[in-house]
């Protein structure tokens, strides 16, 4: 295949991704390495220096909408953004040390529990607890416009949140991928914010920490020209597409089609790299 | 309420780094599309080699090499331009923060947002290997 015809199919592939990803909230990056490493037999330092690079792209264009919105709290953003970052770092370095087989397999796990807690779906939270000393002092209570009017919320647990998000990050340094579903877990399950902040915080603190092991994979040549200009451009088209349709139709259904996909990349990452063929 | 001196209320800030997010993203995919169109007509013939890692070049892992090799119009190195557009664009908005805060005179949040940017320029310079 020459590299017209493997640029554009990957552009193409990628746009697919990204659609998606934003339709179903999942993110296009998950499905960029499966896509890279199983569907065209790109070595997986390669692809995840390309996912790495689309989500930057996405998450950055999508939170151009979202921040406008008035929905992201930028405070606790900025917090949590040292432990991401800090845990970015550690899983970019990471990542040099670690055999292609294992991140293979480490992947394939992250997507399976990415397909459980979509499959889960939201909870409910009641984000009318008292206010917490810690996130008063640090200024993290702020408000939000629901459906009927502003509302006010306090941020609870701020080490509990702080240390996922390390996870988070360091998940994100290590796979390429934006690990948004931990980041959302983080702030809605445990600091309580409500839901719709969180998915919004969460896009915004993503291409930071993206940013963080995008460096270190720029300094070890695991980003290619090549590879992530399809990448990147068809993430960046297919995601912003998704997010104009999305105003208009929620698709459970298509959330349970992209849910089943991920699962069925995530067993046979696995399978591929126990198989000694990754 | 202070008429003459606004303050930077959460809100602007919200705005002006949706533009910066915006202008750096449109900025850098176009420089990765122009990169891209010159790479596939220069080497759209030639066969990808993706399946075994052999890394980049030392020239396209600094960014004075990215520059230089952009400069001398190779279409690789406008590529990787692009992407480094790409990249600083998130930095952008922390140094963005960083001056928002510090106008709101909120020390705790220059602080926290000096050490996210201290991350990120170390990463991005510290010639990791």
């Amino acid at each position: 295949m020459p590299i017209w015809e493997f640029t554009l199919i990957i552009w193409l592939g990628s746009l697919f991704a990204g659609l998606l990803g934003s339709l179903t909230g999942l993110g296009g990056g998950v499905v960029i390495v499966p896509l890279l490493t199983l569907g065209f037999g790109v070595d997986i330092r390669y692809a995840i220096g390309a996912s790495l690079i689309s989500v930057i792209a996405t998450s950055s264009g999508a939170a151009v909408a979202y921040v406008r919105e008035g929905f992201s709290n930028i405070r606790v953003g900025m917090l949590l953004e040292i432990a991401t970052t800090l845990g970015a770092t550690g899983g970019a370095l990471l990542a040099a040390h670690v055999a292609p087989q294992s991140i293979a397999i480490i992947f394939g796990l992250v997507l399976l529990a990415s397909v459980y807690f979509s499959v889960k779906g939201p909870s409910q939270n009641g984000t009318n607890g008292p206010p917490d000393p810690l996130a008063q002092r640090l200024r993290l209570d702020s408000r939000y416009p629901a459906r009927d009017g502003i509302r006010e919320y306090h941020v609870r647990r701020v080490p509990l949140g702080f240390g996922l998000m390390g996870i988070a990050g360091l998940l994100s340094g290590l796979l390429g991928i934006g690990s948004g579903a931990l980041k959302v877990l983080a702030m809605d399950q445990a600091m309580r914010l409500p839901f719709k902040v969180s998915t919004t915080t969460s896009n915004f603190m993503i291409g930071v920490t993206a940013a963080a092991s995008a460096g270190i994979y720029l300094n070890r040549g695991y980003i290619d020209p090549g590879l992530c200009m399809p990448t990147m451009l068809g993430v960046l088209v297919g995601s912003l597409t998704g997010a104009r349709l999305m105003a208009r139709a929620r698709t459970p259904v298509l959330r349970w089609v992209f849910g089943a996909v991920i699962l069925a990349l995530g067993v046979e990452m696995i399978f591929n790299a126990l198989s000694g063929r990754i | 309420m202070d008429r003459e001196k606004p303050a930077l209320t959460d809100e602007r800030m919200d705005q002006i780094i949706s533009a910066i997010l915006r202008v750096g993203v449109g900025l850098a995919a176009l420089v990765i599309f122009v990169g891209g169109i010159c790479y596939l007509t220069k080497h759209g013939g030639q066969f990808p080699q993706y399946h075994t890692f052999r890394g980049q070049p030392e020239q396209l892992r600094t960014l004075p090499g990215i520059v230089g090799f952009a400069l001398s119009s190779h279409s690789r190195g406008i590529i990787e331009t692009g992407l480094l557009l790409l990249i600083a664009t998130p930095i952008a908005r922390v140094v963005f923060s960083v001056a928002a805060f510090a106008l709101q005179r909120d020390r705790t949040y220059v602080t926290i947002t000096l050490i996210v940017l201290s991350v990120l320029l170390c990463n991005l310079v510290g010639g990791y290997r």
